[in-house]
Protein backbone atom coordinates (compact mmCIF):
# COMPACT_ATOMS: atom_id res chain seq x y z
CA UNK A 1 0.00 0.00 0.00
CA UNK A 2 1.25 3.33 -1.07
CA UNK A 3 1.63 5.57 1.57
CA UNK A 4 0.03 9.45 1.00
CA UNK A 5 1.76 12.43 1.49
CA UNK A 6 -0.55 15.09 3.11
CA UNK A 7 0.44 18.26 3.58
CA UNK A 8 -1.53 20.51 6.35
CA UNK A 9 -1.30 23.12 9.65
CA UNK A 10 -1.69 21.95 13.11
CA UNK A 11 -1.98 24.61 15.59
CA UNK A 12 -0.86 27.10 13.15
CA UNK A 13 2.25 25.34 11.73
CA UNK A 14 2.96 23.97 8.58
CA UNK A 15 3.00 19.82 8.82
CA UNK A 16 3.99 17.42 6.73
CA UNK A 17 3.12 13.34 6.67
CA UNK A 18 3.12 10.57 5.12
CA UNK A 19 -0.10 8.28 6.09
CA UNK A 20 -1.92 5.44 4.99
CA UNK A 21 -5.37 5.42 3.63
CA UNK A 22 -7.20 3.72 6.85
CA UNK A 23 -5.02 5.92 9.04
CA UNK A 24 -6.75 7.93 11.18
CA UNK A 25 -6.08 11.36 12.29
CA UNK A 26 -5.84 10.50 15.89
CA UNK A 27 -2.74 7.56 14.69
CA UNK A 28 -1.56 10.31 12.84
CA UNK A 29 -1.09 12.59 15.84
CA UNK A 30 -0.27 10.16 18.11
CA UNK A 31 2.35 7.82 16.27
CA UNK A 32 4.01 9.73 13.55
CA UNK A 33 3.85 13.11 14.91
CA UNK A 34 4.11 12.79 18.64
CA UNK A 35 1.53 14.75 19.33
CA UNK A 36 -0.17 12.26 22.49
CA UNK A 37 -1.82 14.94 24.24
CA UNK A 38 -4.74 13.56 22.32
CA UNK A 39 -5.82 10.46 23.76
CA UNK A 40 -7.76 7.19 22.51
CA UNK A 41 -10.23 5.93 24.43
CA UNK A 42 -13.11 4.09 22.67
CA UNK A 43 -11.41 4.69 18.73
CA UNK A 44 -15.44 4.73 17.80
CA UNK A 45 -16.12 8.42 18.22
CA UNK A 46 -18.11 8.23 21.68
CA UNK A 47 -15.91 9.39 24.45
CA UNK A 48 -14.90 12.43 22.99
CA UNK A 49 -11.18 11.83 24.35
CA UNK A 50 -9.55 12.50 20.80
CA UNK A 51 -11.38 15.64 20.42
CA UNK A 52 -9.76 17.90 17.80
CA UNK A 53 -10.86 20.91 15.83
CA UNK A 54 -10.52 20.38 11.69
CA UNK A 55 -11.22 23.58 9.67
CA UNK A 56 -13.25 25.15 12.96
CA UNK A 57 -15.44 22.12 13.43
CA UNK A 58 -15.23 20.21 16.60
CA UNK A 59 -14.64 16.54 15.67
CA UNK A 60 -13.36 12.91 16.97
CA UNK A 61 -9.99 12.64 15.72
CA UNK A 62 -10.63 8.78 15.50
CA UNK A 63 -13.24 9.32 13.11
CA UNK A 64 -11.47 11.36 10.55
CA UNK A 65 -9.03 9.55 8.35
CA UNK A 66 -5.41 10.78 8.28
CA UNK A 67 -5.29 11.97 4.82
CA UNK A 68 -8.17 13.50 5.22
CA UNK A 69 -6.13 16.84 6.66
CA UNK A 70 -4.80 17.68 3.12
CA UNK A 71 -5.04 21.50 2.93
CA UNK A 72 -7.02 21.72 6.53
CA UNK A 73 -6.69 23.74 9.62
CA UNK A 74 -6.55 21.01 12.59
CA UNK A 75 -6.35 22.23 16.30
CA UNK A 76 -5.18 20.08 19.16
CA UNK A 77 -4.43 19.99 22.98
CA UNK A 78 -1.07 20.93 22.12
CA UNK A 79 -1.96 24.40 20.69
CA UNK A 80 -4.32 25.58 23.69
CA UNK A 81 -1.72 27.11 26.14
CA UNK A 82 0.62 29.50 25.65
CA UNK A 83 4.12 28.33 25.68
CA UNK A 84 4.22 27.36 29.20
CA UNK A 85 1.57 29.84 30.47
CA UNK A 86 -1.50 27.51 30.45
CA UNK A 87 -4.91 28.68 28.82
CA UNK A 88 -7.62 30.06 31.56
CA UNK A 89 -9.47 26.75 30.67
CA UNK A 90 -6.49 24.40 31.68
CA UNK A 91 -6.06 26.68 34.74
CA UNK A 92 -9.36 26.02 35.92
CA UNK A 93 -9.71 22.16 35.57
CA UNK A 94 -6.84 22.42 37.68
CA UNK A 95 -8.16 24.79 40.16
CA UNK A 96 -11.39 22.45 40.40
CA UNK A 97 -9.92 19.33 40.48
CA UNK A 98 -12.04 18.76 37.40
CA UNK A 99 -9.40 15.43 36.54
CA UNK A 100 -8.37 12.05 38.26
CA UNK A 101 -7.06 10.14 35.66
CA UNK A 102 -6.51 12.77 32.50
CA UNK A 103 -7.56 10.66 30.14
CA UNK A 104 -10.58 12.68 29.25
CA UNK A 105 -8.98 16.06 30.05
CA UNK A 106 -7.43 16.91 26.53
CA UNK A 107 -10.57 16.69 24.52
CA UNK A 108 -12.63 17.98 27.21
CA UNK A 109 -10.19 20.72 27.24
CA UNK A 110 -10.39 21.49 23.57
CA UNK A 111 -14.34 21.19 23.62
CA UNK A 112 -14.94 23.40 26.67
CA UNK A 113 -12.75 25.94 24.13
CA UNK A 114 -14.91 25.39 21.27
CA UNK A 115 -17.86 26.09 23.35
CA UNK A 116 -16.96 29.33 25.02
CA UNK A 117 -15.47 30.20 21.52
CA UNK A 118 -19.36 29.94 20.10
CA UNK A 119 -21.18 30.82 23.19
CA UNK A 120 -19.15 32.80 25.65
CA UNK A 121 -21.83 32.73 28.76
CA UNK A 122 -23.49 29.30 28.04
CA UNK A 123 -25.86 28.13 30.85
CA UNK A 124 -24.92 25.23 32.86
CA UNK A 125 -27.56 23.01 31.40
CA UNK A 126 -26.01 24.13 27.76
CA UNK A 127 -22.37 23.41 28.50
CA UNK A 128 -23.42 19.98 29.80
CA UNK A 129 -25.77 19.50 26.48
CA UNK A 130 -22.22 20.63 24.31
CA UNK A 131 -20.20 18.47 26.13
CA UNK A 132 -22.16 15.01 26.63
CA UNK A 133 -19.82 13.60 23.75
CA UNK A 134 -17.13 14.06 26.25
CA UNK A 135 -17.07 10.74 28.75
CA UNK A 136 -15.44 11.08 31.90
CA UNK A 137 -15.51 7.95 34.20
CA UNK A 138 -13.71 9.65 37.49
CA UNK A 139 -15.03 12.72 38.09
CA UNK A 140 -18.64 12.53 37.39
CA UNK A 141 -18.83 15.50 35.74
CA UNK A 142 -19.65 18.15 38.62
CA UNK A 143 -16.01 19.41 39.12
CA UNK A 144 -15.43 19.61 34.97
CA UNK A 145 -18.69 21.59 34.69
CA UNK A 146 -17.83 23.62 37.62
CA UNK A 147 -14.57 24.64 36.15
CA UNK A 148 -15.94 25.27 32.41
CA UNK A 149 -18.62 28.07 34.14
CA UNK A 150 -15.52 29.42 36.01
CA UNK A 151 -13.57 29.57 33.03
CA UNK A 152 -16.23 31.25 30.97
CA UNK A 153 -16.64 34.05 33.58
CA UNK A 154 -12.81 34.48 33.72
CA UNK A 155 -12.55 34.99 29.99
CA UNK A 156 -15.71 36.83 30.04
CA UNK A 157 -13.99 39.57 32.50
CA UNK A 158 -10.57 38.97 30.67
CA UNK A 159 -12.56 40.34 27.26
CA UNK B 1 -12.72 -3.84 5.16
CA UNK B 2 -9.81 -1.86 5.76
CA UNK B 3 -9.67 1.35 3.35
CA UNK B 4 -6.81 0.61 0.68
CA UNK B 5 -7.56 3.82 -1.23
CA UNK B 6 -8.67 7.25 -1.17
CA UNK B 7 -9.88 9.11 -3.77
CA UNK B 8 -10.73 13.14 -3.97
CA UNK B 9 -13.00 13.75 -7.13
CA UNK B 10 -13.48 17.80 -7.48
CA UNK B 11 -16.93 16.86 -9.24
CA UNK B 12 -20.26 14.68 -9.37
CA UNK B 13 -19.09 13.86 -12.93
CA UNK B 14 -15.81 12.26 -11.24
CA UNK B 15 -17.19 10.81 -8.50
CA UNK B 16 -19.97 8.72 -10.52
CA UNK B 17 -16.94 7.94 -12.75
CA UNK B 18 -14.82 6.68 -9.93
CA UNK B 19 -18.11 4.80 -8.30
CA UNK B 20 -18.70 3.44 -11.71
CA UNK B 21 -15.03 2.15 -12.83
CA UNK B 22 -13.45 0.10 -9.73
CA UNK B 23 -13.25 -3.68 -8.93
CA UNK B 24 -13.17 -2.93 -5.25
CA UNK B 25 -15.84 -2.44 -2.87
CA UNK B 26 -15.90 1.17 -3.20
CA UNK B 27 -18.19 3.56 -0.61
CA UNK B 28 -18.85 7.15 -0.99
CA UNK B 29 -17.52 8.92 2.59
CA UNK B 30 -19.09 12.09 4.09
CA UNK B 31 -18.63 12.87 7.25
CA UNK B 32 -17.18 9.10 8.15
CA UNK B 33 -18.63 8.55 11.03
CA UNK B 34 -20.86 5.53 10.24
CA UNK B 35 -18.18 4.50 7.15
CA UNK B 36 -14.99 4.78 9.31
CA UNK B 37 -16.54 2.45 11.97
CA UNK B 38 -17.74 0.04 9.54
CA UNK B 39 -14.45 -0.13 7.83
CA UNK B 40 -12.79 -1.20 10.90
CA UNK B 41 -15.50 -3.78 11.98
CA UNK B 42 -16.47 -5.65 8.84
CA UNK B 43 -14.87 -8.31 6.51
CA UNK B 44 -11.21 -8.03 5.09
CA UNK B 45 -12.81 -6.97 1.83
CA UNK B 46 -10.16 -4.16 0.85
CA UNK B 47 -12.52 -0.85 0.48
CA UNK B 48 -11.92 2.06 -2.18
CA UNK B 49 -13.16 5.76 -0.27
CA UNK B 50 -14.28 8.25 -2.22
CA UNK B 51 -14.67 11.44 -0.32
CA UNK B 52 -16.99 14.11 -1.48
CA UNK B 53 -16.52 16.78 0.26
CA UNK B 54 -14.66 18.57 -1.58
CA UNK B 55 -17.09 18.72 -4.53
CA UNK B 56 -18.86 22.27 -3.50
CA UNK B 57 -22.56 21.72 -4.10
CA UNK B 58 -22.17 18.32 -1.95
CA UNK B 59 -21.56 20.79 0.94
CA UNK B 60 -23.49 23.62 1.03
CA UNK B 61 -27.44 24.74 0.89
CA UNK B 62 -29.24 27.27 -0.55
CA UNK B 63 -32.79 28.32 -0.27
CA UNK B 64 -34.75 28.03 -3.49
CA UNK B 65 -37.78 29.67 -4.28
CA UNK B 66 -38.75 29.57 -0.59
CA UNK B 67 -37.53 25.74 -0.71
CA UNK B 68 -34.57 23.98 0.58
CA UNK B 69 -31.16 23.18 -2.01
CA UNK B 70 -29.20 20.63 0.63
CA UNK B 71 -26.24 19.40 -0.03
CA UNK B 72 -26.10 16.07 0.56
CA UNK B 73 -22.80 16.10 2.56
CA UNK B 74 -23.04 19.67 4.45
CA UNK B 75 -22.39 18.91 8.31
CA UNK B 76 -25.45 18.68 10.63
CA UNK B 77 -23.28 21.31 12.72
CA UNK B 78 -23.59 23.82 10.13
CA UNK B 79 -26.80 23.00 9.10
CA UNK B 80 -28.35 23.62 12.58
CA UNK B 81 -26.02 26.77 12.67
CA UNK B 82 -28.75 27.90 9.48
CA UNK B 83 -31.04 30.14 10.94
CA UNK B 84 -32.64 30.41 7.67
CA UNK B 85 -33.43 27.04 7.52
CA UNK B 86 -34.46 26.39 10.89
CA UNK B 87 -37.20 29.09 10.84
CA UNK B 88 -37.99 26.97 7.08
CA UNK B 89 -37.99 23.64 8.53
CA UNK B 90 -37.75 23.78 12.89
CA UNK B 91 -38.68 19.97 12.81
CA UNK B 92 -35.97 18.90 9.85
CA UNK B 93 -33.07 20.86 11.90
CA UNK B 94 -33.81 19.60 15.36
CA UNK B 95 -33.73 16.33 13.98
CA UNK B 96 -30.40 16.82 12.31
CA UNK B 97 -29.38 18.44 16.15
CA UNK B 98 -30.10 15.32 17.60
CA UNK B 99 -27.78 13.10 15.84
CA UNK B 100 -24.73 11.90 18.21
CA UNK B 101 -22.80 14.46 20.14
CA UNK B 102 -21.12 18.15 19.05
CA UNK B 103 -18.22 15.94 18.08
CA UNK B 104 -20.14 14.08 15.71
CA UNK B 105 -22.68 16.96 14.70
CA UNK B 106 -19.42 18.50 13.01
CA UNK B 107 -18.82 15.33 10.41
CA UNK B 108 -22.45 13.88 10.23
CA UNK B 109 -24.89 14.78 7.67
CA UNK B 110 -28.67 14.42 6.61
CA UNK B 111 -27.05 12.77 3.02
CA UNK B 112 -24.97 10.42 5.16
CA UNK B 113 -27.56 9.76 7.72
CA UNK B 114 -29.93 9.04 4.47
CA UNK B 115 -27.89 6.64 2.74
CA UNK B 116 -26.90 4.85 5.87
CA UNK B 117 -30.38 3.76 5.94
CA UNK B 118 -30.67 2.94 9.82
CA UNK B 119 -34.50 2.64 10.62
CA UNK B 120 -33.58 4.58 13.61
CA UNK B 121 -32.43 7.45 11.49
CA UNK B 122 -33.79 10.70 12.68
CA UNK B 123 -33.51 13.03 9.87
CA UNK B 124 -35.71 10.72 7.42
CA UNK B 125 -38.96 10.66 9.07
CA UNK B 126 -38.56 14.83 8.85
CA UNK B 127 -37.29 14.70 5.30
CA UNK B 128 -40.65 12.75 4.75
CA UNK B 129 -43.28 14.79 6.13
CA UNK B 130 -41.66 17.50 4.32
CA UNK B 131 -41.64 15.90 0.61
CA UNK B 132 -37.92 16.17 0.05
CA UNK B 133 -36.67 14.73 -2.93
CA UNK B 134 -33.09 13.23 -3.50
CA UNK B 135 -31.30 13.42 -6.47
CA UNK B 136 -29.88 10.87 -7.54
CA UNK B 137 -27.07 10.96 -9.98
CA UNK B 138 -25.40 7.89 -12.24
CA UNK B 139 -23.87 6.55 -15.53
CA UNK B 140 -27.27 6.61 -16.63
CA UNK B 141 -27.94 10.08 -15.84
CA UNK B 142 -30.36 11.79 -13.21
CA UNK B 143 -33.52 10.57 -11.03
CA UNK B 144 -34.98 11.80 -8.71
CA UNK B 145 -36.34 9.10 -5.73
CA UNK B 146 -38.88 10.51 -2.86
CA UNK B 147 -37.56 10.42 0.43
CA UNK B 148 -39.95 7.54 1.10
CA UNK B 149 -39.28 5.15 -1.12
CA UNK B 150 -35.05 6.05 -0.73
CA UNK B 151 -34.34 3.82 2.25
CA UNK B 152 -35.49 -0.34 1.01
CA UNK B 153 -34.18 -1.77 3.80
CA UNK B 154 -32.61 -2.07 7.19
CA UNK B 155 -28.76 -0.24 6.23
CA UNK B 156 -29.89 -0.93 2.38
CA UNK B 157 -31.15 2.30 -0.04
CA UNK B 158 -32.23 2.45 -3.16
CA UNK B 159 -28.95 3.36 -5.13
CA UNK B 160 -27.67 0.95 -7.29
CA UNK B 161 -23.39 0.90 -8.14
CA UNK B 162 -22.47 4.12 -9.77
CA UNK B 163 -24.66 5.97 -8.23
CA UNK B 164 -24.32 9.09 -5.84
CA UNK B 165 -26.77 11.47 -3.86
CA UNK B 166 -26.10 14.64 -5.25
CA UNK B 167 -29.04 16.80 -4.00
CA UNK B 168 -32.26 16.75 -1.27
CA UNK B 169 -34.71 18.68 -2.46
CA UNK B 170 -37.31 20.09 -0.21
CA UNK B 171 -40.13 21.94 -1.27
CA UNK B 172 -40.95 25.48 0.04
CA UNK B 173 -43.78 25.17 2.79
CA UNK B 174 -47.36 25.93 2.00
CA UNK B 175 -48.26 29.52 4.14
CA UNK B 176 -49.50 28.40 7.92
CA UNK B 177 -47.28 25.39 7.64
CA UNK B 178 -44.85 23.97 10.01
CA UNK B 179 -43.29 20.30 11.18
CA UNK B 180 -42.05 19.02 14.14
CA UNK B 181 -39.81 15.96 15.27
CA UNK B 182 -39.42 13.95 18.56
CA UNK B 183 -38.18 10.95 19.80
CA UNK B 184 -37.41 8.73 22.39
CA UNK B 185 -34.10 7.85 24.10
CA UNK B 186 -34.21 6.48 27.62
CA UNK B 187 -31.44 8.83 28.29
CA UNK B 188 -31.04 13.03 27.64
CA UNK B 189 -28.78 12.87 24.59
CA UNK B 190 -26.39 10.91 22.77
CA UNK B 191 -28.06 8.19 22.28
CA UNK B 192 -30.52 5.99 19.17
CA UNK B 193 -34.05 6.60 18.75
CA UNK B 194 -36.38 3.92 20.29
CA UNK B 195 -39.44 5.26 18.32
CA UNK B 196 -39.02 8.63 16.51
CA UNK B 197 -42.19 10.37 14.84
CA UNK B 198 -42.03 13.32 12.43
CA UNK B 199 -45.47 15.34 11.67
CA UNK B 200 -46.32 18.41 9.07
CA UNK B 201 -49.48 20.16 9.68
CA UNK B 202 -50.97 23.08 7.34
CA UNK B 203 -53.92 25.10 9.14
CA UNK B 204 -56.36 27.75 7.48
CA UNK B 205 -57.16 30.70 8.71
CA UNK B 206 -59.62 29.67 11.40
CA UNK B 207 -57.40 27.01 12.91
CA UNK B 208 -58.78 23.80 10.63
CA UNK B 209 -55.60 21.13 9.48
CA UNK B 210 -55.76 20.94 5.47
CA UNK B 211 -52.85 19.53 5.02
CA UNK B 212 -51.00 16.85 6.69
CA UNK B 213 -47.82 14.17 6.74
CA UNK B 214 -46.82 11.92 8.93
CA UNK B 215 -43.22 9.92 9.37
CA UNK B 216 -42.61 7.41 11.94
CA UNK B 217 -39.44 6.09 12.48
CA UNK B 218 -37.07 2.44 14.29
CA UNK B 219 -40.73 1.07 14.44
CA UNK B 220 -39.57 -0.51 11.09
CA UNK B 221 -37.09 -1.98 8.63
CA UNK B 222 -37.27 1.40 7.30
CA UNK B 223 -39.37 5.10 8.24
CA UNK B 224 -42.35 4.60 7.29
CA UNK B 225 -44.71 7.34 5.80
CA UNK B 226 -48.65 6.99 7.66
CA UNK B 227 -51.02 8.67 5.40
CA UNK B 228 -53.60 6.90 7.45
CA UNK B 229 -52.10 9.09 10.51
CA UNK B 230 -52.67 12.28 8.70
CA UNK B 231 -55.82 11.72 7.27
CA UNK B 232 -57.23 12.05 10.78
CA UNK B 233 -55.80 15.01 11.58
CA UNK B 234 -57.11 16.75 7.89
CA UNK B 235 -60.21 18.27 8.54
CA UNK B 236 -60.47 18.84 12.10
CA UNK B 237 -59.00 21.67 14.83
CA UNK B 238 -56.76 18.61 15.99
CA UNK B 239 -59.17 18.24 18.96
CA UNK B 240 -58.19 15.10 21.46
CA UNK B 241 -60.39 13.12 19.24
CA UNK B 242 -58.51 13.95 16.18
CA UNK B 243 -54.75 13.45 17.92
CA UNK B 244 -55.86 9.99 19.53
CA UNK B 245 -57.29 9.35 15.63
CA UNK B 246 -53.82 9.87 14.15
CA UNK B 247 -51.88 8.00 17.28
CA UNK B 248 -53.74 5.03 17.27
CA UNK B 249 -52.67 4.97 13.33
CA UNK B 250 -49.22 5.79 13.45
CA UNK B 251 -49.12 2.56 16.49
CA UNK B 252 -51.43 0.56 14.12
CA UNK B 253 -48.70 0.94 11.36
CA UNK B 254 -45.67 0.27 13.20
CA UNK B 255 -44.01 -2.56 12.90
CA UNK B 256 -40.86 -2.93 15.58
CA UNK B 257 -39.03 -5.41 16.59
CA UNK B 258 -38.26 -6.15 20.71
CA UNK B 259 -34.18 -5.17 20.95
CA UNK B 260 -32.47 -4.40 23.83
CA UNK B 261 -33.71 -0.73 23.17
CA UNK B 262 -37.37 -1.56 23.62
CA UNK B 263 -40.14 -3.96 23.32
CA UNK B 264 -42.41 -4.22 20.71
CA UNK B 265 -45.27 -3.09 22.61
CA UNK B 266 -43.69 -0.52 24.37
CA UNK B 267 -42.27 1.12 20.74
CA UNK B 268 -46.12 0.77 19.40
CA UNK B 269 -46.94 2.83 22.52
CA UNK B 270 -44.39 4.82 22.36
CA UNK B 271 -44.66 6.05 18.24
CA UNK B 272 -48.45 7.06 19.02
CA UNK B 273 -47.57 8.74 21.58
CA UNK B 274 -44.88 10.70 19.87
CA UNK B 275 -47.07 11.35 16.59
CA UNK B 276 -49.94 13.33 18.80
CA UNK B 277 -47.41 15.18 20.85
CA UNK B 278 -45.35 16.20 17.22
CA UNK B 279 -48.40 17.37 15.61
CA UNK B 280 -49.19 19.67 18.53
CA UNK B 281 -45.64 21.20 18.35
CA UNK B 282 -45.91 21.47 14.32
CA UNK B 283 -49.51 23.20 15.04
CA UNK B 284 -48.29 25.58 17.65
CA UNK B 285 -45.50 26.61 15.05
CA UNK B 286 -48.23 27.10 12.21
CA UNK B 287 -50.19 29.10 13.98
CA UNK B 288 -47.09 31.24 14.61
CA UNK B 289 -46.25 31.37 11.35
Amino acid sequence: MAKIHVNTSINGEVVEFLCEPHETLLDVLRNDLQLTGTKEGCASGDCGACSVTVNDALVCSCLVLGVEAEGAEIGTIEGVSNKDQLHVIQQKFLEHAALQCGICTPGLVVSTKKLLEENPNPTEEQARYYLAGNLCRCTGYDKIIRAVMDAAETMRGAA
Amino acid sequence: MPVVEYKVPENIDAAVSMLSNTKLSTKVMAGGTDLIIQSRAQSSDPLVVIDIKRIDSMMTAAIVDGGLHLGPSMSCAQLTARSDIKAIYPGLVEAAYLIGSTQVQGRCSVGGNLCNASPAADTIPALIVNGAECVIHGPKGERTVAAEDFAVGVGRNCMEQGELLTRIQIPAPAAKTSDAYLRFIPRTEMDIAVAGAAVSVTLDADGTCTAARVSIGAVATTALLVTEAADALIGTKLEDAALNAAAAAATAASKPITDRRGTIEFRRHVVGVLTRRAAVIAAQRAKEK
